[in-house]
């Protein structure tokens, strides 16, 4: 860390500054400074980092990212339905860095809880009084037989958004009209539970403009999804006889899958070829939490509700996808929500006070036709040091909004994404 | 106001965010950063469409919260998030948007209408919507550069009846043509004029 300090230093003094004793004084104070590592540098560890700055600029604040770009997982359904461009969902750290942020493009390999220290892939340490754990999901390729990173370049997830989701438009583009898309939504809990349903409906809207013969087989781990009813509203609506989705309780769910064959079996044993198979298979917090013993059997991170530190690891807090979070969703707008409550809760803590009570907000739209759009939100506080819906708050869009209230939940769905992605990396 | 206004920023301020934790209720800067992803960071919204909330009077807001709350005003969403706060939270938030500086946005307008707008704004508006529609002290919204969708959608809601007008904006619309209406939003868009 000190090492790296150092560098940052030098880059903001100047190398002749740095190099002569007149930089040292201001070296040794930085280095006194109260220090905070972020891993990952998605949505919440993000947010948390700007957060931190706003709320005291005196705190050493760095991220640890391996990706230079980050490819929002919200509207990257709009890029498959060829409505948006991949360009319009990347995000740089420059944001980040203009509030004094240090952001390190390196894979955090290692936390030590009782050193207080985190390596890295690149072999640096950083020293921390407190980290935070942003890691979003891993995908858990071995729930699916025959399914791998590898087969994931033929039958992609394109649940981390980037190259994968490219890889699925194009496959789109290159079906033949009449052709079978078979999607394949994973087993609770996971990332955006909404997101394979919006999905469906984002590449029925290309479909049904370009190759309007075409299918859409959904083949669901689950019986019943988020904003089920509004959903299967809008798939009778606007893809009848195009979108078709069966429950687990009818076909098992996709146990196996061949790449070669392009084909997907069902539990039930039924093998069905599809053109382009999208497979979101099953979810657990990200590699590193996992690494670092900050997940329980479930695979996914206890947490204190108050303030999201790891109640299996005492001074590191884990935000995002990766946390138990429950009743808040795996959402990009509780996980931005998450890092503002936990921010101010690390800036108390760091200053010797005591942290406020939370409050908490989800927010999730759906673009499902065109000028059509649902969402679905809620309010959260604390109920007896655990995350709780505040009783007669949020909910779904209603199932007989007007025409012209769903075109303006579209318009409103765009804001969201310009006002989050902004208030993330802006 | 003075006073209130003091106290607010100094509650947002990132000095104060611990000392204020030992308070039985989330501070009004922690309820009120929850508005950021879809009003912007700090009530500034980027658009296209969700208004810039920065720099309302206290007052508007807590009003427009409790119209929502209700259902009194229309909503898509408001009012599922109204419901989900208390009257002394609603007033906490209110105090901190308030202290926002108003937002300037750059938005594509008509030459030609902004102008029409302004005229109609003199001769329609101003006594509630002084300098442009920026005073938070008239304790109207603030329409100053705000984001032209906003402004038809909040219109069409009057003139339907799904929010309540007060009686001297009811007589000043019904004077004016749909054309004088869309000048007018126009003209409020279009602030800073360039």
């Amino acid at each position: 860390m000190s090492n790296f300090s150092r560098r940052d230093f030098v880059k903001i003094v100047g190398t002749t500054a740095a190099a002569t004793a007149v930089g040292l004084p201001a070296f040794t104070a930085a280095a006194g400074s109260k220090k905070v590592v972020i891993v990952g540098g998605g949505t919440a560890g993000a947010t948390a980092a700007k957060y931190i700055k706003r709320g005291d600029s005196s705190i050493d604040v760095t991220v640890i990212e391996p990706n230079k770009d980050y490819y929002t997982c919200y509207l990257s359904n709009e890029v498959l339905g060829g409505g948006r461009k991949l360009e319009s969902i990347k995000f740089g750290y420059d944001g980040l860095k203009g509030h004094g942020v240090n952001v390190v493009h390196d894979m955090v390999t290692a936390i030590d809880p009782a050193a207080k220290k985190v390596t890295t892939a690149g072999g640096d340490t950083f020293d921390y009084d407190r980290c935070i754990v942003a890691p979003g999901i891993s995908l858990r390729y071995d729930t699916i037989e025959g399914y791998s990173e590898e087969a994931a370049e033929i039958m992609p997830h394109a649940w981390k958004a980037g190259a994968q989701t490219a890889l699925l438009r194009k496959q789109l583009e290159a079906m033949p009209d009449g052709g079978t898309v078979v999607m394949a939504p994973p087993p609770n809990p996971f990332r955006c539970p909404p997101g394979p349903y919006e999905r469906a409906c984002q590449i029925g809207m290309y479909l049904k403009a370009n190759k309007p013969k075409s299918k859409i087989l959904i083949l669901d781990a689950k019986a019943k999804f988020s904003k089920m009813k509004l959903f299967q509203q809008a798939f009778e609506k606007h893809y009848a006889g195009m979108i078709e989705w069966q429950s687990v309780e009818a076909t098992g769910g996709v146990k196996s899958v061949d790449g070669s064959a392009m084909t997907v079996t069902t539990g039930n044993g039924d093998t069905i070829k599809g053109d382009v198979i999208n497979i979101i298979p099953a979810q657990h917090a990200g590699t590193i939490a996992k690494t670092a013993g900050l997940a329980d059997d479930s695979g996914w991170c206890p947490i204190d509700g108050k303030t999201f530190e790891s109640t299996i690891h005492k001074g590191i807090h884990v935000i995002g996808d990766a946390a138990i979070q429950s009743p808040l969703p795996k959402s990009g707008y509780a996980a931005n929500s998450e890092a503002k409550v936990t921010a101010a809760a690390v800036v108390a803590l760091l200053n010797g006070n005591d942290p406020g009570d939370p409050s908490w907000v989800n927010t999730c739209y759906s673009i499902v036709g065109p000028d059509d759009a649902i969402s679905v939100a809620m309010v959260y506080n604390l109920v007896d040091g655990k995350v709780a819906k505040v009783a007669g708050a949020g909910g779904l869009t209603p199932m007989d909004s007007s025409a012209s209230d769903r075109a303006r939940e579209v318009q409103y769905a765009y804001s969201w994404f310009n006002n989050i992605t902004s208030d993330i990396f802006g | 106001m003075f006073k209130r206004k003091t106290v607010a920023l100094l509650l947002g301020s990132g000095l104060m965010l611990g000392t204020t934790a030992l308070s039985a209720a989330p501070t009004g800067q922690m309820l009120a950063d929850t508005c950021a992803g879809c009003h912007g960071t700090d009530g500034a919204s980027t658009g296209p469409a969700t208004p810039s909330i920065a720099g309302n009077a206290a007052i508007y807001i807590v009003d427009s919260m409790n119209a929502y709350k209700s259902g009194e005003r229309h909503s898509t969403i408001m009012g599922r998030i109204a419901k989900g706060y208390t009257d002394e939270e609603i007033e906490a938030m209110a105090e901190v948007i308030a202290t926002w500086p108003v937002h300037e946005t750059s938005q594509q307008v008509d030459a030609d209408k902004v102008a029409m707008g302004a005229e109609v704004y003199e001769d329609a508006c101003i006594k509630c919507h002084d300098e442009k529609g920026s005073l938070a002290d008239d304790e109207a919204g603030i329409l100053y550069s705000q984001w032209l969708p906003y402004l038809n959608y909040s219109i069409e809601d009057f003139k339907a009846g799904h929010r309540e007008m007060p009686k001297k904006m009811r007589k000043a619309i019904e004077k004016l043509s749909d054309e004088q209406i869309e000048a007018v939003n126009q003209f409020f868009a279009g602030q800073p004029q360039k």
